[in-house]
């Protein structure tokens, strides 16, 4: 059925009710079962205590809930309206981060809200998906086939990277660059134009090295060879893979992790919380894990595809990339796959600001369910 | 508007198959991921449980309680103490500085110490224990204890420290211990050397039998955290305690030599019997105070003894040369024997002898007449042996005094012996490249010249004398643990016994009327001693100094001769000898003869009134018998 006239849309004015309805409760259920492995986590990491960490965790996780289907509730045009201002403050945000941001864990990412740490950076993951799906909403393939509509795209995509990288959050960056490039691939950007500016970044490796700091320039060398330095940065990634081996099939049984509860695992509440899971309960709890983050990447792959509008379905599948990058860059780090890079796992590390902008993705994810047979123009609000 | 949605269409399509390509990609990585898990957890697991048990499990050396020394009847000569010292935990405290203000009000520390603290706070752990101060007094203690409530982070632990109760009274057998030195370090393989304050025996007896004295680590398996904080402990093996030794030494005749000696300013006195060997009392005076060395002595203190010109930290007894002067005589005498010289020929003795040009003196200035062996020996006559040693030849003597234990280390169970030297013609052709001269025989056959010999060279020698030629050996260490080591048979040194008992006689001579050492005979009949006194010179006297009639008390100390005695009791069948030796003590038989009967008489009754109480036990278990016999001997209990 195609339907001409934009103003007869039966969805364009549901109902609460209705709404409530069409919320994918399976996977509400979904995030609520991972982040109950995470509460467990981190009850073990305090050594079978709710504080200091699961508590506040499970608190932050209901606010988070709550907020999560606020985000699904909200029309998804007015998400499509507010796309650039939202993507504006949270630049505004990186900017002030900049200038007076708070000095921690040897970068300067924080703005301290009183009651939680607001990381603009992680707000830019979310609102450079929101503007690069507002942007592409109306592009045909013939526009993206274009340099010159390209540019503004990239423009959007730079000037974030570069103020991240200036923090210095090397992860972070990264994981812009890779979700925008996501974005770039599913829109229809030719691969040629990929293989360009990859060559051209690969070719600018060794001046990005010469502007590197020393402790970012430490962590290379240290993925590289991770024994060379047994109690200095290696250490976190030795001890690590210890920890992790040492649980073998079956796993230590829950609290018994011996290297996580003498401390010989560093930040194992945070960064490092899947290798105690790994530790506690083997390869085949750690398996369950990735099963279920596996199913949650899977409902958004079938959200984005079940989406009638593109940029609902920019917006699903940015996300979805945008959790995989979590995920993946995380567990490959613990395991000593890829280089340290402060990157928490969703759901499961204790942590405010990253906790929160996860929840308002999977409110995103959620809305674009609900709003999945919205009517938009390639303008996008004229049907509001 | 048809041409808009074929538009849309193709971008779906685009996008739909990309998104594919994505999907497959993620895939890839998530099973890269997988495959990551499966080569850790389960190809490498037990690599890695192996090096998690290594991260977890600290093993801690226990020190092992060292063994105690000793004497015969189980006297403690070396013990342990509890020691108790004053430690700071830091991370208890949440003001390092203002809890040492508060100590210093209980304790006394300098301001070194509080800057050796504070170093330690700074480079320890904030929950290892910082030492304040060690060795505290019961005071001190108590003192600490009542006030913790205001000391956060202070406590007492209690640790062990060697003890002497003897102190300077037999320091120079026991030696004492202290801390390993990077050198022993090195060299040993123990694995307790390592220990924080772990101490090993560096002279004496604790160094002597260090390894059965010191023990074997306990090992203590720790469970400790990644900063080494100790978790709880998995496993505990508390080694093996060091064994005992027990010496020949009788603590009571030891403190008697001892404080015998503190006479003189400086002196040395060995008694030891005669059939087993075993020492009795080894006394080098002035000594110092192991107890001191084992808590770690003062720099000051440690220069003091060094400078002093007695040398206290040096044991006289076994590291002490001197010429042994007259108390060589017996085997000059028992050469001339074996020659086939006949005891009863007589030699004139006008007070000088004049041999090669040059004029040797009797010290007698008169001289003694007309004397035979048996004359020779009781008066010390030096013609009659000048004119015995000219015949006979040194190599005779030295061959002699070789046999009696002279020359060469007796190997005595302490470090540090030395060799002294019994000259002859070979001899000197090695040292000196020179031959014999006739004249150098005068001077060995009275105990001068090139002679030297350590106190225990001579005891043992009165002792191999006096036990009718066996070579017998000292030696200190009665039992280690229940090993006993003791040996009674010694192998005979061949020189015909009655040639023995004709120097023997000529020794008991000495102490009877008419000898040098009449005056200090002792009078307790059964308990006689003979013996033979020296008075050898330091220093050449020149013609002008005999000719001025220089008065030797008239000498600077240092140029005065020294005093020697060796003795041996009974006369009728011996069981003690010894050797006394007082630095430019001047007279032998003056000076030195008085403390050889003193020590003699002592052991004597000592030995009496034990085997009296043994009869008065026999009869009467109950009666305790008090010890009356020794009149010189303080009271008993620690003398420290």
């Amino acid at each position: 059925m195609i339907n001409l006239d934009m103003g007869l849309d039966p969805q364009s004015n549901m109902s609460l009710g209705e709404k409530l309805g069409q919320i994918s409760w399976s996977l509400v259920l979904l995030i609520t079962a991972v982040a109950c492995i995470g509460f467990a986590m981190l009850y073990s990491a305090a050594n079978g205590n709710f504080d200091p960490w699961a508590t506040r965790q499970i608190m932050r996780f209901a606010v988070g809930l709550v907020l999560m289907l606020v985000v699904a509730l909200i029309d998804i045009r007015l998400w499509l309206k507010f796309s650039y201002f939202l993507y504006g403050i949270a630049f505004f945000l990186l900017i002030v981060v900049e200038i007076m941001g708070h000095v921690g864990m040897g970068a300067q990412r924080w703005i301290d809200l009183g009651f939680m740490q607001l990381q603009p950076s992680e707000l830019m993951k979310v609102t450079l998906v929101m503007a690069l799906a507002r942007y592409f909403h109306g592009a045909s393939l013939e526009d993206t086939g274009r340099i010159t509509f390209l540019i503004p795209a990239l423009v959007m995509i730079v000037a974030p990277v570069c103020l991240v990288l200036l923090q210095p959050n090397l992860g972070t960056s990264l994981m812009l660059l890779m979700v925008s490039g996501a974005i770039f691939w599913l829109v229809g950007v030719r691969l040629w134009k990929f293989a360009l500016v990859i060559g051209s970044v690969l070719a600018a490796i060794p001046v990005i090295w010469h502007f590197m700091h020393d402790y970012q320039k430490n962590r290379v060398n240290t993925f590289l060879n991770p024994e060379n330095d047994p109690l200095g940065h290696g250490y976190h990634i030795m001890q690590s893979k210890i920890a992790l081996g040492s649980g073998g099939m079956f796993g230590k049984g829950f609290l018994m992790g011996s290297q996580s509860h003498l401390n010989f695992l560093p930040e194992k509440q945070t960064d490092f919380i899947f290798t105690m899971l790994a530790e506690e309960m083997g390869m085949v709890g750690a398996l369950v894990f990735l099963a279920m983050y596996a199913l949650l990447l899977v409902y958004g792959y079938v959200i984005a595809m079940r989406c009638r509008h593109q940029y609902g379905r920019l917006v699903a599948m940015g996300l979805t990339v945008n959790l995989f990058l979590y995920m993946f860059i995380n567990i490959a780090m613990v395991m000593g796959l890829i280089p340290v890079v402060g990157v928490p796992l969703p759901l499961i590390s204790y942590g405010g600001s990253s906790a929160l902008t996860v929840m308002i993705g999977f409110g995103l994810l959620l809305c674009v369910h609900v709003h999945r047979d919205v009517r938009m123009s390639r303008r996008g609000m004229s049907d509001f | 508007m048809f041409n808009a949605i074929d538009r849309d269409a193709e971008r779906q399509r685009v996008m739909n198959r990309r998104t594919l390509v994505l999907g497959g990609l993620k895939a890839g990585a998530l099973s890269a991921l997988v495959a990551r898990l499966y080569y850790l957890q389960i190809l490498e697991g037990d690599h890695y449980t192996t090096l998690a048990e290594d991260n977890r499990i600290s093993l801690r050396l226990l020190a092992p309680s060292r063994g105690i020394i000793v004497d015969r009847s189980g006297v403690p000569l070396a013990v342990n103490e509890q020691n108790f010292r004053a430690v700071l935990v830091s991370e208890r405290t949440d003001d390092v500085d203002e809890t040492l203000d508060k100590v210093v009000k209980l304790l006394p520390l300098t301001d070194a110490d509080r800057r050796r603290i504070l170093r330690d706070v700074d480079r320890l752990r904030s929950f290892a224990p910082v030492t304040l101060r060690e060795n505290l007094t019961w005071d001190q203690v108590s003192a600490i204890e009542v006030n913790l409530p205001d000391l956060p982070g202070v406590s007492i632990e209690v640790g062990q420290v060697r003890s002497y109760p003897f102190g300077e009274q037999a320091a120079h057998i026991l030696g004492y211990v202290g801390v390993v030195s990077e050198q022993e370090l090195q060299n040993a393989r123990d694995p307790l050397l390592s220990l924080p304050g772990f101490r090993i025996g560096k002279s004496g007896i604790e160094r002597k039998h260090d390894l059965a004295l010191r023990g074997t680590a306990g090992t203590s398996q720790l469970e400790v955290n990644a900063v080494g904080r100790v978790v709880r402990e998995l496993a505990r093996n508390d080694g093996q305690p060091g064994h005992q030794v027990t010496l020949t030494i009788d603590a009571k005749l030891q403190y008697y030599a001892q404080q015998r000696l503190a006479e003189h300013e400086s002196a040395a006195a060995v008694v030891l019997d005669v059939q087993t060997g075993g020492i009795l009392a080894l006394a080098s005076h002035p000594s110092f105070d192991p107890n001191q060395f084992a808590m770690g002595i003062p720099q000051d203190l440690y220069d003091s003894l060094i400078k002093n010109e007695a040398s206290p930290l040096t044991n006289k007894v076994v590291a002490g040369h001197y010429a042994p002067g007259s108390t060589f005589k017996p085997m000059t005498a028992l050469a001339g024997l074996e020659a086939g010289v006949d005891p009863t020929h007589r030699v004139f003795c006008p007070g000088h002898y004049d041999f090669g040009g040059h004029t040797f003196h009797c010290y007698k200035k008169g001289g003694h007449g007309s004397v035979d062996m048996h004359d020779a020996i009781r008066m010390s006559c030096d013609v009659y042996f000048y004119d015995l040693a000219r015949r006979i030849g040194v190599d005779r003597i030295a061959d002699m005094a070789r046999r009696f234990g002279l020359g060469d280390r007796t190997d005595l169970d302490l470090p540090g012996e030395k060799t002294g030297i019994i000259p002859d013609t070979k001899w000197k052709r090695r040292t000196y490249k020179e031959n014999w001269y006739d004249g150098e025989t005068l001077s060995v056959a009275i105990g001068q010249g090139y002679v030297t010999a350590t106190p225990i060279q001579l005891a043992v020698m009165c002792a191999r004398l006096a036990s009718g030629g066996k070579a017998v050996k000292p030696h200190l260490t009665k039992a280690v643990e229940q090993e006993y080591t003791e040996q009674t048979a010694w192998p005979d040194i061949g020189v015909k016994p009655e040639f023995i008992q004709r120097v023997l006689a000529g020794m008991a001579g000495v102490t009877s009327a008419g000898g040098t050492a009449y005056a200090a005979r002792i009078t307790q009949p059964g308990m006689e001693m003979g013996g033979k006194s020296g008075t050898a010179q330091v220093k050449r006297i020149t013609m002008a100094e005999r000719n001025a009639g220089l008065l030797k008390a008239e000498r600077p100390w240092k140029d005065r001769d020294n005093a020697l005695f060796i003795a041996f009791a009974p006369v009728q069948a011996p069981r003690y000898a010894c050797a006394i030796i007082v630095e430019h003590g001047v007279g032998g038989s003056s000076v030195a003869a008085p403390i050889a009967r003193d020590l003699l008489l002592e052991i004597q009754l000592m030995e009496a009134a034990r085997a009296q109480q043994a009869d008065a036990g026999a009869t009467a278990p109950s009666a305790p018998t008090q010890v009356t016999a020794a009149p010189a001997m303080p009271g008993e209990g620690t003398p420290r």
